[in-house]
């Protein structure tokens, strides 16, 4: 099989969708919206968007019925990109509102500790822990948008990618397996967002030609 | 390290871009989607369109500019002016949009601003505190009040009171104007800024009275704001934001300059 990467969002009604899909459009992609566990079918990979709060982002999932598919797709090993909030569900509970997420990796969502300006809103730089080819391309050390007051703080360290300071350090992107996670947002991070996103895509159609072998 | 932001702001009226004094002599300056992609690629941190549209001819004109925008443009987008009602800010955020900024509808109903951050996060949720000073006799401390519809109306509400009240509510970022400094080319009021920054968590962002890259220092530098927004300066073109980005960057301030971005 040949032809642009099959990705579909996930709308669980956390709001902006316009600009993940025409940012993966942008990089060559073949974006779709999944609100539904039948829009998975088909498609190579998914991105699980979102900002906003992790209790009414669980229920919705849960209601539209996509939290088991993804949980089997994850299991899968099939490729998943979480962004943001979608980032901190793979974990296994959070903070906020003391929320049961995904359970995907080992770990827990907490508050950002002694940020100077809390929700964290604005350009800040990513460094690299480790090379990874999400960042190919990119700069260590560019600055990425972020938008959030919470972040995931991994069991296993040896999945981190990269790291972010605002106060403290958190982690600001990860990776096992073939689950990406990014605590920023690389559809609203101008030509270094779309570098990742473009990479993303990338390790979804190398995924897509290795299992074809 | 969070880079201070440079947000270029777009007055908007039936769908175009508008430029005028006081709301009134508008003229058409061109497409909103157009040129925010263009701010966008000079290096923009963030795209502010404020919505002048008299009420009575709004439908939906903005959330096309918005989609549209969005579509090309991948920063962030903040749309204030003539949402009032957790429904519409969907509207707004599914076209596209990463906030909402409440300013006469949050003074008119200010639980507003919680209803829509448990709705939406309050990261999504912006207050514009539009702000005049009030005459002092001497030896007072300095004072503002909160005006709403453009500075045609006063309050009487302390704006300094206001502005800790609506991240009280849930509103995650606060747009401070000056309204004795808006459209005077005379520096932004540092004091107001300070006053406020100073006294919440969340994000401040200056407006009103930028004339020139100097200015968007001392906004941050006395004022303490985390990220300036200027209208004239970069339509006229008097300065780019590039150019005012390397003023904040030579002053010692956090920029993101858009050449370091692809390796």
């Amino acid at each position: 099989m040949s032809g642009a990467v099959k990705i579909a969002v996930l709308d669980y009604g956390a709001a902006n969708m316009v600009s993940i899909t025409k940012a993966l459009a942008a990089v060559g992609a073949e974006a779709s919206v999944a609100a539904e566990p039948s829009a998975l079918a088909g498609v190579d990979a998914i991105v699980i968007p979102g900002v906003g709060a992790a209790a009414p982002a669980m229920v919705h999932l849960r209601e539209r019925g996509l939290a088991e598919p993804l949980i089997e797709w994850a299991r899968a090993s099939r490729p998943c990109l979480g962004i943001c909030l979608g980032f901190q569900l793979f974990f296994e509970s959070s903070d906020e509102a003391d929320a049961q997420a995904l359970g995907l990796l080992a770990g827990r969502t907490v508050g950002l500790v002694d940020a100077p300006t809390l929700p964290h809103i604005g350009w800040n730089t990513v460094e690299a822990v480790r090379p990874h080819p999400l960042f190919e391309g990119v700069a260590d050390g560019s600055h990425f948008y972020f938008v959030h007051s919470f972040a995931p703080a991994p069991a296993d360290e040896s999945i981190v990618v990269a790291r972010t300071t605002h106060g403290r350090p958190f982690v600001s992107a990860v990776a096992k397996g073939s689950l990406y996670g990014l605590q920023f947002h690389p559809e609203k991070s101008s030509e270094a967002g779309l570098q990742v996103l473009a990479n993303y895509v990338g390790l979804v159609a190398d995924a897509r030609a290795g299992g074809e072998v | 390290m969070l880079a201070r932001r440079v947000i270029p702001c777009l007055d908007v009226a039936n769908g175009r871009v508008v430029k005028g004094t006081k709301f009134v002599n508008l003229t058409d300056e061109g497409d909103p989607a157009e040129l925010a992609e263009r701010y966008a690629q000079e290096g923009a941190d963030e795209i502010v369109f404020l919505d002048i549209t008299a009420a009575h001819e709004r439908r939906g004109t903005m959330l096309e500019v918005v989609r549209r925008t969005a579509s090309r443009a991948f920063v962030p987008l903040t749309v204030g002016g003539g949402v009032r009602s957790v429904d519409e800010m969907r509207d707004v955020l599914r076209a596209g949009a990463d906030k909402v900024s409440f300013n006469t509808a949050a003074v008119a109903t200010p639980e507003l601003l919680t209803g829509c951050a448990e709705r939406f996060g309050s990261q999504a949720v912006v207050c514009a505190v539009d702000a005049r000073r009030l005459p002092v006799a001497d030896g007072e401390e300095q004072r503002w009040e909160v005006v709403t519809h453009g500075g045609r109306r006063t309050t009487d509400l302390d704006a300094i009171e206001w502005a800790i009240r609506a991240v009280d509510l849930g509103a995650g970022e606060l747009l401070v104007t000056s309204m004795d400094r808006d459209g005077t080319r005379s520096g932004f009021d540092t004091e107001l800024l300070s006053q406020i920054a100073t006294r919440v968590r969340v994000p401040v962002i200056a407006s009103g009275g930028a004339a020139g890259p100097e200015d968007f220092v001392t906004a941050v530098r006395d004022g303490k704001a985390d990220a300036v927004l200027a209208a004239s300066i970069f339509h006229r073109r008097m300065h780019s934001i590039a150019e005012v980005k390397a003023a904040m960057a030579a002053a010692g301030l956090p920029v993101r300059r858009i050449e370091e971005s692809v390796a």
